[in-house]
């Protein structure tokens, strides 16, 4: 990896650090693996413009790829299912204080199969029309779970700052 | 140790696929290691997907390859990788 990755790395890697003690996730105290996976990081968003998982293999198309941007919608289920995420980027406080050991954890992700024929299944929910007269969805944040109402979803997420097209309309 | 062959299809930037090269290297392991995402070439990217596919259906990484398909050990486990190595 040349320099300019790993500087950009380094900075990626300090400033998610930041983030996620403000928002009460880890990142793996492993300094070799966070700063390979922030490289990547770098990597992917320099080639691809967008900050796809370094332990998946990308498209290309954010359209494909846009669950596994990180934080990718899988890494709350297998934080809390294996006490870390897919690449081993953010880790359980378990982990952090060494009582546990971070292990490689299974692929979570649907095939590229079923990913397509979930998307092509969605049905249109019905809109509620609101006060002022504006079609109102609710819409889910894949990420982090965040609920809105609203005619569109936000820009970006309010809670974990995941970019508007993560959102998915939202029903009981 | 008998001498396998063994392939690795790895990405460049995936931190257990780091740990995978680190741990055959140390242990004078020889290995093809295969960046799937570094592949420039379409086609060529395309035959390596479906060869990797193969050996482990979820396209994972890293994906170890004992001799051709012999065995197939997915993700960073050296123990297996020894066993599979030894048997
Ligand atoms: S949160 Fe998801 S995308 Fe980010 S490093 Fe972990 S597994 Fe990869």
């Amino acid at each position: 990896m040349n320099n300019d990755l790993d500087q950009k790395g380094e900075e990626l890697r300090q400033r998610l650090a930041q983030e996620a003690r403000a928002t009460g996730y880890n990142l793996n105290p492993d300094l070799d693996m966070t700063s390979t996976i922030c490289a990547g990081l770098a990597k992917n968003e320099g080639r691809y413009g967008y900050m796809s998982c370094p332990c998946r293999l990308a498209s290309g198309k954010r359209e494909e790829d846009k669950d596994i941007i990180c934080p990718c919608d899988y890494r709350d289920s297998d934080l809390a299912e294996y006490g870390s995420c897919y690449c081993a980027l953010y880790v359980s406080g378990e982990i952090v204080s060494g009582k546990k050991k971070a292990a490689p954890v299974p692929e979570r992700r649907p095939p590229a199969e079923r990913r397509l024929k979930a998307a092509h299944d969605i049905q249109p929910l019905p809109t509620v029309k609101s006060g002022a007269g504006g079609a109102i969805k609710v819409w889910r944040c894949k990420v982090c779970g965040y609920l809105c109402a609203k005619e569109t979803p936000p820009a970006k997420c309010p809670i974990c700052k995941a970019d508007k097209d993560r959102f998915e309309e939202f029903a009981l | 140790m008998k001498n396998k062959k063994v392939t690795v299809y790895a990405l460049s930037t995936c931190g257990w696929c780091r740990k995978t090269v680190g741990w055959l290297k140390e242990n004078g392991i020889k290995a093809e290691i295969i960046y799937t995402d570094t592949i420039e070439d379409e086609a060529e990217k395309e035959k390596v997907v479906a060869q990797a596919k193969k050996h482990n259906p979820s396209l994972s990484f890293p994906t170890v390859v004992i001799n051709d398909g012999e065995c197939v050990v997915v993700g960073f486990e050296p123990e297996k990788i020894q066993e599979a190595l030894n048997k």
